[in-house]
């Protein structure tokens, strides 16, 4: 199998095949779960039968279909969110990159302002000052998550910037707006896109954090890391409950790193010694 | 020059052939069967274009090669041992001690953290072969013979405290440390100044001689292999054309393509350009320039360019020529003085310009793989200016740039592909049709030829020459090549660390009573007679005794 016009490792092909089993869950989840997400179908901690085959939950709604009206909203949510952070971080980054001077230092320092905070910190207290709807969890986390975006954006665009095609691009007047979207984006999307497989899985965690804390998806949506915190309890009477939302979050995280690795790999092969 | 045939053979390459294999699948041949016997205290010149795959044979000689290269056929034995056969441990200890090797760029080659003296003695003593006070006494003798300043103290230095031609032959006092066998030069002085290149070419000779190495020396220039070489090999995309001794070659050369090669070296051809107009173009009055915080790089610098002319700016590398065209193009605001197009004084910044003026002033760039978008088509590249400037339909521009590659020689159906998929040779041109579609009264040619090969820079300046004929376009001519200024230049500008020492027109500024500097300049290019390279040694130390 090949991608990219590049050979498919077997870790690339098996993170491919798991991240599109998730995607699959997600888009059509009505089609797919057998109940409704929110549905009292009987006695709570229900044993897995032909029905539920994984069971009820604590409040009898039905663990499978939970599961995976969970991965919609916890994969719908990080998607969102990571690329509203790369769109805040691109634009930002090649802007510093392109301008230089002030607006350069302005926003560096404001984006190291923000890293010097523990992201997870901060947006506890952002979260529990403002009305905590599902807009404000997007662009809080977005918006943090952006800084990380700005400095690779920034550094990838600043040796973009000094070569000559650039340089020919300012010698004819062009706007900055030209230079970044038509001279500098083209040729910066390979990395690009790595870094976004890489922090798609890490708002992905972040969320799930967030929503173990009591901060994330409100019920009754369900979301792994929610029904992580929902759950674990039963684990001290033996149930496999909490199980499976932290199984599905480890499996898409690995997945998607398998498929980032070997991007990485593509432009980063060693040197042969071929004889 | 010649070596005694009965010296022993210390590399036998037979057959070789080096391929490319990747994910894809199998790629190009890049060496295509060829053999060489390298016998003890002999040259042998490996000359070609790029993609002759001389640094590739250069490579596999030592029994390495470059990310997803493979020798594929033949044997390389060294003392009879084949290199193909041994293991990769086994060849890396022959790396770096018997077999060594001196790179194009000393800059890039140079670990900037660590002294001079740390790495030239770093492979004898990783070797274990020699001590540590041992090999840095080798080192010193080493700098002495390569004629470098202050050889007892130069080691302590960092790479970034020497000059470039410095660093080169402390990168073959790097090379000769551990008493190789054989050395590869891949175009050791390719980047270096012509006044530079004399001095480095006369150390690299001295040094393979009182020391018997073997080497082989990697070029495109064959005035600069006719100096060192005994032997001469000709490659043309991975396959010998001719081999045989340097003179001979030189003299009689056997096959079409060496011939070629052979005269346009010596013959060229000139071009005359015929300025027009009463009033100048372009007017650089007593203009000082610097980066900020730094000291000047130009100080009062005046020109003066006419419709039609071709003015050519030379000077070695850091003599500001390229900031003078910085300076022109308003990227870098001068300091004072004034610049005045079409008798306007054009602002200092770049921003500041009105579009009209930007137009009217174009560049084309050395590197024709940086100046170009990779990502974009020539018909993004091309017919960008064309509706920037002039506002043009979608049809009218593609219109324009089918006229523009026809113009250039390109194929039209070029126009959809992207610029990364083209040779050097046709970027160039595309960053002339760049230029040109913006229908410009000046361009600035910075460097133009100097990255290309020797005959598809000569088509280029023909290129370059017939446009000025027909748009009557005038060029701003940014070299270091001699060789090219006498041919194309009907005025030039002298600059030495920021000054003019010297302009006017070509034939004035180049005929005697010159400008010492400019002597030393026009002695300095390479000729095809070997003997050139002692007649000049022989003149300057001549002189210097004065």
């Amino acid at each position: 199998m090949r991608l990219l016009g590049h050979k498919l490792s077997i870790p690339a092909q098996i993170g491919l095949a798991i991240i599109a089993l998730n995607l699959v869950m997600a888009i059509f989840a009505p089609l797919i779960a057998p109940y409704d997400q929110a549905a009292v179908l009987g006695d709570a901690w229900a044993d897995p039968d032909r029905q539920h085959w994984l069971g009820l939950d604590n409040l009898g709604r039905d663990l499978l279909s939970r599961l995976i009206y969970g991965a919609r909203m916890s994969i719908g949510l990080s998607f969102v969110i990571t690329a509203l952070s790369f769109f805040i971080g691109i634009v930002t980054g090649f802007g510093a990159a392109v301008a230089g001077g002030w607006v350069d230092q302005a926003l560096s320092r404001l984006v190291d302002l923000l890293l010097s905070m523990p992201t997870l910190i901060f947006a506890f207290v952002i979260l529990s000052v403002v009305a905590a709807g599902l807009q404000e969890h997007i662009v809080t986390i977005a918006i943090l998550d952006s800084t990380k975006v700005f400095r690779l954006a920034r550094s990838v665009a600043v040796g973009l910037v000094s070569l000559e095609f650039v340089e020919a691009a300012r010698l004819r007047g062009e706007g900055w707006w030209w230079i970044i979207t038509r001279e500098i984006f083209p040729n910066a999307i390979p990395p690009l896109i790595a870094e976004f497989g890489l922090r798609f899985c890490f708002t992905f965690l972040f969320i799930a954090a967030l929503s173990f804390l009591g901060l994330g998806v409100q019920p009754p949506d369900a979301d792994w890391g929610s029904m992580v915190k929902d759950y674990r309890d039963m684990i001290n009477f033996g149930y496999a409950a909490p199980i499976y939302p932290a199984a599905a979050i480890a499996i898409l995280t690995i997945g998607v790193n398998f498929v980032v690795d070997w991007m990485l790999s593509i432009h980063s092969r060693g040197q042969g010694e071929g004889a | 020059m010649s070596v005694a045939s009965d010296k022993p053979i210390i590399l036998d390459v037979r057959a070789m052939r080096v391929a490319v294999r990747t994910d894809h699948g199998d790629g190009p041949v890049l060496v295509d069967d060829v053999s060489l016997e390298l016998r003890r205290g002999e040259v042998i010149g490996l000359i070609g274009e790029s993609g002759a795959g001389k640094s590739t044979i250069g490579l596999a000689s030592m029994g390495y090669t470059r990310r997803n290269c493979f020798i594929v056929g033949g044997h390389i034995l060294f003392s009879g041992a084949d290199l193909r056969a041994m293991t990769a441990d086994q060849r890396r200890a022959l790396r770096g001690l018997k077999l060594s090797y001196i790179a194009q760029s000393a800059a890039a080659s140079f670990n900037p953290a660590m002294t001079l003296m740390d790495q030239v003695s770093e492979a004898p003593i990783r070797h274990g072969v020699m001590r540590r006070a041992e090999a840095e006494a080798a080192a010193v003798q080493l700098f002495r013979e390569l004629d470098l300043p202050n050889p007892e103290t130069i080691g302590s230095r960092y790479p970034h405290q020497v000059s470039g031609g410095q660093l080169q032959r402390v990168m073959a006092a790097m090379a000769m440390v551990g008493r190789p066998e054989i050395i590869v030069f891949d175009e050791p002085t390719t980047a270096l100044d012509v006044t530079t290149q004399v001095e480095c070419l006369a150390a690299f000779r001295r040094l393979v001689r009182e020391h018997g190495a073997a080497a082989l020396y990697i070029t495109h220039d064959l005035a600069v292999v006719a100096q060192i070489a005994d032997r001469i090999m000709v490659l043309r995309r991975g396959k010998m054309v001719e081999f045989g001794d340097a003179r001979l070659i030189l003299q009689e050369p056997q096959q079409d393509y060496t011939r070629r090669l052979v005269s346009e070296r010596i013959a060229g051809h000139a071009f005359v350009a015929k300025p027009e107009g009463a009033a100048p173009l372009l007017t650089v009055e007593h203009v000082t320039a610097h980066y900020a915080g730094k000291p000047k790089v130009i100080d009062d610098v005046s020109l003066e360019i006419f419709r039609g002319d071709t003015l050519a700016v030379v000077g070695e590398s850091g003599s500001g020529k390229s900031t003078l065209a910085r300076v022109v193009t308003g990227l870098l605001p001068r300091a004072s003085g004034d610049v005045r197009f079409d008798g306007v004084s054009l602002p200092p910044r770049l921003k500041d310009r009105p579009r009209d003026q930007l137009r009217r002033v174009q560049m084309i760039y050395q590197m024709p793989d940086v100046a170009l978008n990779p990502q974009q088509t020539l018909l993004d590249v091309i017919g960008r200016p064309v509706s920037f400037y002039f506002r043009r339909s979608r049809a009218e521009v593609r219109a324009r740039v089918l006229e523009l590659l026809k113009q250039m020689d390109l194929p039209e159906h070029f126009v959809d592909r992207k610029t990364s998929e083209l040779s050097g040779g046709q970027k160039q041109r595309v960053s002339i049709a760049r230029a040109l579609a913006a229908e410009p009264d000046l361009i600035i040619c910075d460097e133009v030829t100097s990255a290309l090969d020797q005959l598809v820079g000569e088509e280029i300046l023909r290129l370059l020459k017939r446009l000025q004929d027909e748009l009557g376009v005038a060029y701003m001519f940014i070299t270091h090549d001699l060789g090219t200024v006498k041919r194309i230049a009907n005025k030039v500008v002298v600059m030495l660390r920021g000054q003019t020492v010297a302009s006017g027109d070509t034939a004035s500024v180049f005929a005697p009573p010159y400008h010492p500097y400019t002597e030393l300049l026009l002695s300095s290019v390479p000729e095809m007679r070997p003997d050139w390279l002692d007649g000049i040694l022989a003149r300057r130390g001549a002189n210097r005794n004065i």
